[in-house]
């Protein structure tokens, strides 16, 4: 990199990627990440707005549970157990996800998605 | 001033210039420049992640607001955390693999539009400017009653700072600032959280009881609503905090430095559970400084509230922990405002210079040559717009720019990836709705125009009710790029099957 050279990024593509998109592999990597991702993003979304819909609408958070610490510090602190939570399931399931693009890459890109 | 304030504030100064000086020996080629090679380890880039996010609005701005409004201050907390994981979900991932320095080199791995790549740059700029000049005021108010000097001397210090890290030392520079802030920060939060637990014997039910009393709210203290009693207002407010994350250019940025999405993903675990961490700490804080400086005490040092936690590490530490915490404040602010610098220069000489007005056909060196201007043009723009909003309040910028993050970005960003169909004019209508909207809305909202003077920028009655427009401007980003999808007749699925392919396997042709 040290000699001045052309940066450009238009370049033509050597792969066929439909055809990629249209193997049975890329295909179940796209569904196996969408069976996780939209459920997940949901599920945080929803639980997330859950709060301050019920702080903004309602007064039964305001409920004391351990002392004078009430339902709404409850939920408030449990969003952010859910968030490691959703952190580590995600990494452990994404492991698996990096083995199929790998074997993408490898079986399929590699030799310019003709196979 | 306290001499050991004095020490450590220049503690703070040379250990940063020692970082650039080595930073800058490394940076020869654009890549370094803006993204330090490509070379950080996930760890460093999660800290890096932290250090870019926990801005002083976060640590001292938060502080102070559950230390004034209870539970109600605490809504920030979760939003900023929460955001995390769009980031993690949808964004980070793809956005490694298919960018390359900046947001706008994402979406044209997808178009070659001139255009789209003008808007994309146009939001990114908007978007560091006004996050820039709220961290800039800040910093100049702060620092001026940390340090007892004044405001212009104070803006110039930080801003003279974050020209020379970045400047000199690029993203290199920029990310062992920022790494080495987070490592500070976390630290000061951890002591002062630990200080205020021993005195509740590590008790956390005792200090829900005893804050119960320590206010004027009395019981209400502990519950929501004393600041944010509009539901539509705080929902719209928790829409622009959590989607705002994925769109922020200085943290996609972030991005870049690391080698692959792998990569990119175990910073954002990283940085997830140490700006959770630290979140989770800011409710000791604030609780603490509504116990031992008391409302009162905060209210008098600034209104807003942002001198509670160097007033809590005052009255628990004495001078030592005061002078700590002032310094971390000052690194904080550096730390936040060099990362700034970096993605509004990307922008500049990047996007609008080298893709837009030379097309591409740029060395290695011009490109550098370009950076270096674009980050001290930044510079000097934002130093001199500070300058001269002293007596602004401009607090509301923070949450703007989350917005326009939301409203511009984010929608561009999830269609790029995700959606077959869509196409250049859609991506061009998405950004330019987003960013339309929010910055029109705003500018009628009970954020600039305010009955009472003094309040919010203008004098008078706000059109738009919402302090916050994220409710209307998100939903309004992505009709904008639905219907300037469906209305043009241009479609490229061949195009979308590289991209696709290219952002769930990370392949690049060499």
């Amino acid at each position: 990199m040290a000699q001045p050279k052309l940066v450009d990024e238009q370049k033509e593509s050597n792969v066929n990627y439909e055809k990629v998109v249209e193997s049975s592999q890329f295909k179940q990597l796209m569904e196996n990440k969408r069976k996780f991702i939209v459920p997940m993003t949901i599920f945080f979304l929803v639980f997330y707005f859950l709060l301050p819909i019920s702080t903004s609408y309602g007064t039964f958070l305001n409920v004391p549970v351990i002392g004078d610490i009430t339902w709404a510090w409850i939920f408030a602190v449990a969003q952010f157990v859910m968030t490691w939570v959703i952190c580590s399931i995600y990494v452990k399931k994404a492991n698996s996800f990096d083995k199929e693009a790998a074997d993408i890459v490898e079986n399929q890109l590699e030799k310019g998605g003709k196979s | 001033m306290d001499p050991i304030v004095v020490i450590l504030f220049l503690a703070i100064v040379a250990l940063t210039l020692v970082i650039t000086y080595y930073a800058a020996k490394r940076t020869k080629s654009a890549g370094d420049f803006y993204t330090a090679g490509g070379g950080l380890t996930g760890w460093q880039n999660g800290l890096a992640i932290a250090g870019d996010y926990l801005s002083a609005a976060s640590f001292l701005g938060i502080a102070g607001a559950i230390a004034l409004n209870g539970f109600d201050g605490f809504f920030y907390s979760i939003g900023f955390l929460i955001a995390y994981l769009v980031v993690l979900l949808l964004v980070a991932e793809p956005l490694r693999n298919l960018g390359k320095y900046t947001l706008a080199d994402m979406i044209n791995s997808r178009f070659n539009a001139k255009k789209v790549r003008g808007a994309a740059a146009l939001s990114t700029i908007t978007i560091v400017l006004f996050y820039m000049i709220a961290q800039l005021v800040g910093a100049g108010a702060l620092i001026q009653l940390l340090f007892d000097i004044p405001y212009w001397i104070a803006v110039l210090i930080v801003g003279v700072m974050m020209t020379v890290y970045v400047l000199f030392g690029g993203m290199i520079a920029t990310s062992w600032v920022q790494i080495t802030k987070a490592v500070l920060l976390m630290a000061g939060m951890v002591i002062i959280s630990f200080i205020v637990l021993m005195k509740f014997n590590f008790n956390i039910g005792a200090m829900f009881t005893e804050v119960k009393s320590a206010t004027s709210h009395g019981a209400d203290y502990l519950n929501p609503g004393i600041k944010y009693d509009d539901p539509l207002g705080t929902i719209s407010l928790m829409l622009a905090l959590v989607l705002g994350t994925a769109g922020l250019p200085h943290i996609l940025m972030r991005f870049f430095t690391v080698k692959d999405a792998k990569t990119a993903r175990s910073s954002v675990i990283t940085a997830t559970w140490t700006i959770g961490i630290f979140y989770i700490l800011t409710l000791f804080l604030g609780f603490g400084a509504a116990i031992y400086v008391g409302e009162s005490g905060i209210l008098a040092a600034n209104p807003g509230g942002n001198m509670a936690a160097p007033l809590l590490a005052e009255a628990i530490g004495g001078n030592i922990l005061f002078a700590f915490i002032s310094a971390v404040a000052f690194a904080t602010i550096l730390a936040v405002v060099a990362g700034l610098v970096l993605s509004g220069a990307s922008a500049f000489a990047h996007d609008i210079y080298g893709q837009i007005i030379k097309k591409g056909k740029i060395t290695e060196q011009e490109q550098v040559k370009a950076a270096r201007y674009a980050a001290l043009g930044v510079s000097v723009l934002s130093i001199v717009l500070s300058l001269g909003a002293q007596y602004l309040n401009v607090a509301f910028l923070v949450s703007l720019a989350f917005c326009i993050a939301a409203s511009a970005n984010l929608p561009v960003i999830l269609y790029t990836v995700y959606w077959k169909r869509f196409n250049t004019s859609g991506a061009l209508w998405a950004v330019m709705a987003g960013l339309g909207s929010a910055l029109v809305l705003v500018s009628m909202s009970p954020s600039v125009f305010s009955p009472v003077e003094g309040a919010a920028l203008f004098v008078g009655n706000p059109i738009f009710p919402l302090d916050n427009p994220a409710l209307v401007s998100v939903p309004l980003g992505f009709l904008g790029g639905y219907l300037g999808t469906v209305f043009s007749k241009e479609y490229d699925f061949k195009r979308y099957a590289e991209v696709k392919v290219r952002a769930n396997t990370g392949y690049r042709e060499s």
